[in-house]
């Protein structure tokens, strides 16, 4: 079966004035549809820019990525990126905000502002319509990003850290958030994070990837009933799998700090 | 309670502190010159300022000069915007534009370019057009400088959203750019019709023609000072109202930011 997301041998190395670094090693990953995959590792082991390669958002680099098994490159509207930065537009209402994709590709208003509404319900924020992002929470914002990334029902959902900014129990609340999300729409999910409970949370597989050149170091099946939901971490099996995925993140994580220390003593 | 109320009571709210301020300097300056200690011909007493308000409406027509001084500084802003903010995209767009022109434009916006008045009145001769254009020269440079500063500032990971919608760089700018740096080009408009009034009136005042400049000169010329402060001081009332309410809508705009 063709998987829905297929990124083979995937490579970049970034010019620096300490010269080239190599930021991913020969990336292999495949996604079925419908399969929620994370991938984990320290910082600086790539995760972002693999996220940014298999986005569209970064041209040069090596390998391939396919959708369905059709070579891609640059932005797809069938790939819809969270992001882990703050991205709703100010000057929009929550609702004009998750419209803006269908604005943009000539909607009619009427139509776009009933799948916004549709939308604004799935992610939790019907009430929200009118407001600013500025007079929402950071956990509200991001569902608004989420929402308007489902606009245009992506193959493909990509989060990059999408809870990075926010605080630990609104972390847990907005995975389950997720959770829901994904088994209602089926949605095939790719997840960029450092956090190990959330991977194990929400995903289906987790890769791990290595500190610098990224690579990927190992692969977790997580064999965890669904539907779940963040009542899962008191688990004993739930505990086995964070320890497993510890066990073999530590050593990358140390190697990771080891040269933010010396980048940091060599300035 | 007793020590919220004490310390009401030692702050007072900060308008009664601007306007005691001004009251305080004004009944100085009344009490200074009925005393002597300063001409009352070369500074007349605020009493005598605020009478002559009834000759400048009624003898010099001065709501036909507000009205033209103003129709020409909005003018000069108008045009001044639109060269201003596409100058300013320029500049955002084009590194080596932005390196080698930014720093001038700063320059700029602290000469006194009021002064270049000969040059405009040998191209346009004595009549609106030079004013405009002194106007226009005026609001320039602030445009320019914060719709580059606008545009600059503008998020990365917005512009990557609209690239993720496979947006074309126009409707990029008109949809994201554009908006997102609309406060800040707002702050530079705003400025620059603060400018464009100064220029505006000073070279009403130095060509005398027309409006509010000529009517201040013609007073001067005719020795009647007090209405001549009178001028001045409408001039300066009108520029702190333009002030105030364009202060009040950017800060609506920077509050839905």
């Amino acid at each position: 079966m063709t998987p829905a997301l297929s990124i083979q041998n995937v490579a970049k190395t970034f010019s620096t004035a300490q010269g080239d670094v190599r930021a991913l090693d020969h990336v292999s990953i495949d996604i079925r549809a419908g399969e929620f995959v994370s991938v984990i590792g320290p910082s600086g082991c790539g995760k972002s820019t693999l996220m940014n390669i298999v986005g569209g958002l970064v041209d040069d680099y090596e390998g391939e990525v396919h959708l369905d098994g059709a070579l891609v490159r640059g932005c797809q509207k069938q790939i819809g990126v969270v992001f882990q930065e703050e991205s709703t537009f100010p000057w929009r209402t929550a609702i004009d905000n998750v419209a803006f994709p269908m604005e943009a590709a000539g909607l009619p208003r009427e139509a776009r502002m009933a799948r916004a509404r549709e939308l604004l319900e799935l992610v939790g924020l019907n009430g929200f319509e009118n407001r600013f992002p500025s007079e929402l929470s950071g956990g509200m914002r991001q569902r608004i990003a989420i929402a308007r990334t489902l606009a245009f029902q992506p193959r493909i959902l990509l989060m990059d850290e999408p809870f990075a900014a926010l605080d630990e129990q609104t972390r847990l609340l907005l995975g389950d958030k997720v959770l829901q999300i994904q088994q209602e729409l089926n949605q095939t999910t790719l997840l960029i994070t450092h956090n190990i409970a959330e991977a194990v949370q929400l995903s289906d597989r987790v890769l791990i990837m290595s500190f610098r050149p990224g690579r990927i170091k190992r692969v977790i099946d997580i064999d965890l009933p669904r539907p779940r939901s963040s009542k899962l971490m008191g688990g004993e099996k739930f505990g086995q799998y964070v320890a497993a995925i510890w066990e073999d993140l530590r050593e990358e994580a140390s190697k990771g700090l080891q040269d933010m220390e010396r980048v940091r003593a060599g300035a | 309670m007793a020590s919220a109320t004490l310390t009401s009571l030692r702050k007072p709210p900060a308008i009664v502190t601007r306007f005691g301020a001004l009251a305080l300097f004004l009944l100085g300056w009344e009490a200074a010159s009925r005393a002597g200690w300063i001409s009352a011909f070369i500074v007349p007493p605020p009493s005598e300022i605020y009478n002559s308000f009834e000759m400048l409406f009624v003898q010099e027509g001065l709501v036909d000069a507000f009205l033209r001084t103003f129709g020409e500084a909005f003018a000069a802003a108008g045009l001044g915007s639109v060269i201003g903010i596409a100058v300013g995209y320029l500049l955002h767009r084009s590194k080596l534009a932005g390196l080698a022109y930014t720093d001038w434009v700063a320059a700029m916006a602290s000469a006194p370019l009021v002064l270049l008045y000969p040059l405009f009145l040998v191209v346009f001769g004595r009549n609106s057009a030079t004013i405009v254009a002194m106007g226009v020269v005026g609001c320039l440079p602030p445009i320019i400088l914060k719709t580059k500063e606008g545009l600059d500032g503008v998020k990365p990971v917005l512009l990557n959203v609209g690239r993720t919608y496979g947006l074309t760089p126009w409707r990029q700018f008109r949809m994201i750019q554009f908006p997102a740096a609309l406060p800040t080009i707002f702050n530079g408009v705003r400025i620059g019709l603060l400018f464009a009034i100064i220029n505006v009136v000073g070279v009403e005042y130095l060509i005398v023609f027309g409006g509010l400049g000529q009517m201040i000169s013609d007073l001067g010329d005719r020795f009647e000072i007090a209405a001549m402060f009178g001028g001045i001081v409408f001039v300066i009332l009108v520029s702190v109202c333009f002030f105030f309410i364009t202060e009040k809508i950017e800060t609506w705009l920077l509050s839905s930011k």
